[in-house]
């Protein structure tokens, strides 16, 4: 097979239904790894945080990490799972140099959390979000791998490589992998489904402070898992799963384009061979991978150099106390308390800015005026400077003081965007920016009357369009007063004073 | 009677990385299933009132506090390599397919 023939989706839709299923694996942000003491950062130099445990030497004994535990559980009761009262590490064997001990610690049958949900909002076009719910058949506890990197070869493809390198660095860092129950009933939307639930899934991690959950680090990794059945048959269909398909957009594309390629093999007599699949970000596309293992294959047996994990009924309740409100929830409780339509809460939480704008909020400005603020003005600073909004340097508070300024009439927006110059620049408060820099609008009635009275006698022919009632030619004149005012008068007032004078 | 038949244990060889030839294929098997069937007896033994067990030790929950310990230097780490290569462990090209 060269190229991959794929059925218009469509025409998938009719012939079959998707049943989908997600492994998320989110790497923790905590100290040290989940077996030793080496630090978990990322971007060390190469085998620097290594020792005789991560790298699987004779003799050397992993021990738990408490905080990962923790985080662990405070995952499994966010997304409404049991916590197991108790339950084992397992080694999983393979043979591939990613891993120096020949197996992943990882747990088998007994996860720490199992049996839970997650109420997925998808997007809308209008109308009211529809919710569909994904069932959670476990999260459990491992650790990462090393990194390898394949040198020589043609290609420098895996298959081409001659020999490879490796760091072990990533090794023992704490994993927590998410598996979802087959999802089915999805139909079209199934690639909506898949990338809503990554995306509300990282939120939820975000929320809960567990993990970075930058997915273009690799912090929080989505693995596709697809399968089609005749429609209508209640079967399931042999699966594919696509690996380390690395951000939302790339969920729902893989879904789409695995939904395509499946049905194209079906619809050819073919059948589905079980196995892993590449994702190409670049083509988008998958390619083929390994065959996939049986379960049999990595010979999983309980690690017989940990002891079990049995979290008390006390511990977990009190692990229950410190979960964040729902973001789901959070975010309609915000939307409703703000006002803002539904086209402008996604655009607010698209941009990443619903936490500043609750504090800016709380600091005494509208949500109108902080949605304008931090959506347009310093989102596009942010993205000028080619950093995260919120390592630009301007805080909630300011935001809100400078709108303070608008409201008392003390500067116009368009002076305000030169406060929120002076703010980067590090000139001080925004009443300081004011003074020093001159911006506060002209309040001189007199001196206001006069510039219109130069702009009506300089544009005559706007002066006689607004006499005859064309109110909307009004704006020349504004604009020539602003400019003679140097941009700072109040517009509304000069708005008052044209219409007062010529009408 | 729990058996494993030459498959099997051609299987689990390839699965170990073990190069068996076909005669020690033919020698193991039949080992191989004595040990399971005297392994199986102990089952046979324990009865219901013991669980079993996966450690030696009653314990549970032994965790370690997330304070980072030192690591080794790269030079101790890659002293017991057999080859290293820009700070590295060189391994030997790779055919099967990462996890």
């Amino acid at each position: 097979m060269t190229s991959e023939t794929l059925v218009p989706f469509e025409d998938v839709l009719a012939a079959y239904d998707p049943a989908l299923g997600l492994e998320v694996h989110v790497e923790l942000n905590t100290a040290t790894k989940m077996f030793c003491g080496c630090p978990a950062v990322f971007g060390g130099e190469p085998n620097t945080q290594v020792c005789p445990t991560c790298l699987g030497l004779p003799g050397a004994m992993p021990v738990v990490n408490g905080k990962a535990v923790e985080s662990a559980i405070r995952i499994g009761l966010a997304l409404n799972c049991d916590i197991a009262e108790w339950c084992r590490f397992a080694r999983k064997n393979y043979f591939y140099p990613d891993m120096p001990k020949n197996f992943q610690t990882s747990q088998y049958d007994e996860p720490i959390a199992f049996n839970g949900y997650m109420d997925v909002t998808l997007p809308d076009e209008g109308g009211d979000g529809e919710t569909f719910r994904v069932e959670i058949e476990r999260a459990h506890m491992e650790e990462d791998t090393g990194k390898s990197t394949h040198v020589g070869g043609s290609t420098g493809r895996i298959h081409g490589a001659d020999y490879s390198l490796v760091d072990y660095n990533r090794a023992g860092i704490p994993l927590i992998e998410i598996v979802t129950r087959p999802i089915l009933g999805a139909g079209e939307k199934a690639p909506a489904v898949a990338r809503a639930y990554v995306s509300q899934l990282r939120d939820l991690i975000v929320a809960l402070g567990v993990s970075e959950a930058r997915m273009d680090q690799g912090n929080l990794r989505a693995d596709v898992n697809l399968s089609l059945s005749p429609k209508g048959s209640g079967t399931l269909g042999t699966r594919t799963e696509t690996k380390n398909v690395n951000s939302f957009r790339s969920v729902e594309r893989a879904v789409r384009f695995e939904m395509q390629r499946h049905a194209a093999i079906l619809d050819s007599g073919r059948a589905i061979f079980q196995e892993t699949r590449h994702w190409h970000e670049d083509t988008g596309i998958t390619t083929a991978g390994r065959p996939k293992s049986d379960a049999d294959d990595y010979r999983y047996f309980p690690e017989p150099d940990l002891v079990p994990v049995a979290p008390s009924r006390e511990w977990v309740e009190e692990l229950r106390g410190t979960l964040p409100e729902n973001p789901v929830l959070r975010r309609a409780r915000l939307q409703e308390s703000w006002g803002y339509t539904d086209l402008e809460m996604r655009d607010v939480v698209a941009a990443g800015v619903m936490g500043e704008i609750e504090q800016t909020v709380a600091a005494g400005a509208s949500p109108q005026a902080a949605r304008k603020w931090w959506l347009s003005e310093l989102s596009r600073r942010a993205n000028d400077a080619g950093v995260e909004i919120t390592d630009l340097g301007v805080t909630p508070a300011q935001v809100a003081a400078v709108q303070a300024l608008v409201d008392a009439g003390t500067v116009n927006d368009k002076l305000a965007r030169q406060v929120f110059d002076g703010l980067l620049a590090g000139e001080g408060t925004p009443e300081e920016i004011v003074e020093k820099r001159g911006l506060a609008v002209v309040s001189d009635e007199g001196a206001l009357s006069a510039a219109v009275d130069k702009a009506i006698a300089e544009n005559p022919d706007v002066a006689d369009k607004i006499r005859d009632g064309k109110v909307a030619a009004a704006g020349a004149l504004i604009g020539a007063v602003m400019k003679e005012m140097r941009g700072q008068a109040d517009a509304g007032r000069v708005r008052e004073l044209v219409l007062e004078k010529l009408t | 009677m729990p058996e494993i038949s030459r498959d099997e244990v051609a299987h689990l060889a390839t699965l170990a990385r073990i190069d068996l030839s076909d005669a020690e294929l033919d020698h193991l098997a039949p080992q191989l299933s004595v040990i399971l069937e005297s392994v199986a007896s102990i089952s046979e033994v324990a009865g219901p009132d013991v669980p079993p067990t996966s450690h030696p030790m009653p314990l549970t929950n032994v965790f370690r506090e997330d304070v980072v310990q030192p690591s080794l230097t790269a030079e101790q780490a890659l002293a017991m390599a057999p080859q290293a290569e820009e700070q590295r462990f060189a391994v030997p090209r790779i055919l099967g397919d990462e996890q």
